[in-house]
């Protein structure tokens, strides 16, 4: 099993023709991801090429894109002032899953589409964030598909790189995962890593799940409470920017301490508290989901 | 983006919320003669993006227009936690029957704007918060909707039992998410909101802080960025599109993303370094900001070794090993460097570095071992 994205995901791709979008909608069909349409306004009645010379259309809207195609998860590549208001245009026209790749999007412009989003019952990743993959199925974002195989552990994370460095270490020591998924590095996203963890708890084949977080905010201190209640599989978690000085934002919008609130200690010492065992240093990861594993 | 209290009462005064008057003073001279205009009693107020500036002698009360030049003689070229100040707010000074605190900011947890406020002003609200939770009364913004009235009145009702001042102060509140909502603020703090004998409320000091993702579409808040109060080493990387941020350390890292980067920071922590910077060099490998990141890093003359720590997934580590080398083919740098690259094509990448005369590796703590051992040897 995975979670949130499987064989059945169609994906429409809201800023299809654009520099990362169109090469990341090429990236996302060859590793077996079934794109299904894509949306520029003004380029409806277009197509674009998703390789080996298959086609598939151009949008002005993503209604038209549902109605047409069956599109029900969405992609996000538009520039960070239109972001928002493509997160809202997903959601009014039934999409199930939005996948908000943007870094950079107002605050503020956020609030407001997570309102709605909300209103909508639909589920929104990021912004900011990198997406996700279920190994050998689907991916939508911008997950590197090679540094993963199918196996037991779920990974959830607020960052890029790093979830890529602790997965490829995964993978390069025989261990395999259901999903990857990365939340985003913003302060106001959608889901969030409970939502994650709860998700991971529910699929039968994820024995373990690899929990990596960062400075700034409360998400993984309440998800380290809910883990206790109510996550009967284990979960090693890390947390960047223990050097990171306070009230500086730190290359993420949500990076940041602020005031007391949102140190690594008090995360590191949350985790503890409730039973995640922390890794000191990425390599430490692997390390700690082997033993969890019995390997 | 932190702003000056004397911009973000600009804010204020656009907003229709009630600030006294007063003038920014760069040289003892500006700051007798705005005293001298605004007549009686005036404060001097060091500018500073950073709290305590009370305590740290940077706000000072001044009978006259001498002791007014006098004092920003003394203020101006001070240093608060480690900002020298540059510029003093010259403001009268105002008789005070009480204090409050208004703030708005974008809360996480809630998802949305918050107000909190409580009469308990002029001092640190996190202390307030802590010991006594029940004198602050927290309100939630639905951002579709924003303020409504009756929130208003119910935080103005919360601080003030006087219909007068309860009047005044739903306006002040209203006032304050227009402010914040217009600006694209993550905080809009008035601290403290006084009161005079004669019942007049005025915000007495103000804090701003702008989200810096919104700043494309608000050209005048754009000109509020004060380059004195950061170093130009940052100055430098926000114009070269690099996320930096200056530390104490010796050790300068490069890196590619920021979670990896601030993970690589606390590596060489965990052996015995210091991290003399964050960068994160995003998922380019163009060589014109591998430069750029190696110009900055290099110009601080505490960094002893420097750390590359690229992994590369969609990014391919030969395009960055090249962009590596051609950049340290156009600076010339002392500083020895290693690299460390894994991930897509980090074969080639290594070959690559080698041939050029890098020491690379493909274990992120090799290479952290190996940058702080350089950096102490130097």
């Amino acid at each position: 099993m995975s979670v949130f994205i499987d064989r059945s995901t169609r994906l429409v791709v809201q800023g299809i023709t654009g520099r990362d979008g169109s090469f990341h909608t090429r990236q996302m069909s060859e590793y077996g991801t079934q794109v299904v349409a894509g949306v520029t306004p003004g380029k409806g009645g277009q197509s674009f090429e998703v390789g080996n010379g298959t086609r598939i259309p151009i949008f002005n809207t993503v209604e038209a894109a549902v109605r047409e195609t069956g599109a029900n998860t969405s992609a996000i590549y538009v520039p960070p002032p239109f972001a928002a208001g493509a997160i809202m245009e997903a959601a009014d026209a039934g999409i199930e899953l939005i996948v908000a790749i943007t870094e950079g999007v107002p605050v503020q412009d956020m609030t407001r589409a997570y309102a709605l989003v909300q209103d909508k019952g639909v589920r929104l990743l990021g912004p900011n964030c990198p997406g996700l993959i279920s190994p050998g199925k689907s991916k939508v974002g911008i997950i590197p598909g090679q540094i993963t195989i199918p196996g037991p552990v779920g990974v959830v994370s607020r960052s890029g790189t790093l979830t890529y460095e602790a997965v490829n270490q995964l993978t390069v020591a025989g261990i395999g995962q259901t999903t990857c998924v990365g939340i985003g590095g913003d302060p106001i996203i959608g889901t969030n890593f409970i939502d994650c963890l709860r998700a991971f708890g529910d699929d039968d084949d994820t024995e373990a799940v690899v929990m990596i977080g960062e400075i700034g905010g409360t998400d993984e201190q309440e998800a380290a409470r809910w883990v206790k209640e109510h996550l009967d599989i284990p979960v090693v978690g890390f947390i960047a920017g223990q050097t990171a000085p306070p009230g500086r934002t730190m290359g993420h919008a949500g990076a940041i301490i602020s005031g007391s609130e949102g140190t690594a200690e008090e995360k590191i010492r949350t985790f503890k508290e409730n039973g995640i065992a922390v890794a000191e240093r990425p390599v430490d990861i692997r390390d700690h989901i082997k033993e969890s594993l019995g390997l | 983006m932190d702003i000056h209290e004397y911009q973000a009462k600009e804010l204020f005064t656009q907003a229709g919320i009630p600030v006294p008057p007063g003038e920014v003073a760069r040289t003892p001279d500006e700051a007798e003669s705005i005293a001298r205009k605004l007549g009686g009693k005036v404060v001097v107020k060091a500018q500073v993006h950073t709290g305590g500036r009370g305590k740290a002698g940077g706000v000072k009360l001044a009978d006259s227009p001498e002791e007014a030049r006098a004092h920003a003689s003394a203020i101006l070229g001070m240093e608060i936690k480690g900002l020298e100040v540059a510029r003093v707010l010259v403001t009268p000074a105002v008789d005070i029957e009480s204090e409050a605190y208004v703030a708005v900011l974008v809360d996480r947890e809630s998802q949305a704007p918050m107000f909190m406020v409580s009469p308990e002003g002029g001092v640190d609200i996190e202390q307030v918060a802590e010991e006594t939770p029940d004198a602050i009364r927290k309100q939630r913004v639905d951002p579709r909707y924003g303020l409504l009235p009756h929130q208003a009145y119910q935080l103005a009702e919360f601080l003030y039992e006087d219909p007068k001042l309860q009047k005044q102060a739903t306006a002040i509140v209203t006032q304050l998410f227009d402010a914040f909502s217009r600006n694209a603020c993550s905080l809009a703090e008035i601290n403290p909101l006084i009161v005079t004998p004669a019942g007049e409320m005025k915000a007495i000091d103000a804090k701003v802080s702008i989200d810096e993702n919104a700043l494309f579409r608000l050209p005048a808040v754009r000109e509020y960025r004060d380059l004195d109060a950061e170093p130009e080493s940052e100055t430098q990387a926000r114009e070269a599109d690099l996320s930096y941020v200056k530390l104490d350390g010796n050790v300068g890292c490069c890196v590619n993303g920021a979670g990896l980067a601030m993970a690589t920071m606390d590596l060489v922590k965990y052996y015995g370094g210091e991290p003399a910077n964050f960068l994160d060099i995003g998922g380019s490998s163009n060589p014109d900001k591998v430069v750029a990141a190696l110009r900055i890093i290099t110009e601080d003359p505490s960094v002893k070794a420097i750390l590359f720590n690229i992994f590369g997934g969609i990014t391919r580590c030969d395009d960055v090993a090249n962009g590596i080398v051609e950049a340290t083919r156009r600076i010339d740098i002392e500083t020895p460097i290693v690299i460390r690259l894994t991930g897509t094509n980090e074969e080639e990448a290594l070959a690559i570095l080698s041939e050029a005369g890098f020491s690379a590796y493909t274990s992120m703590d090799d290479v952290v071992e190996k940058a702080v051992q350089l950096a102490a040897q130097a």
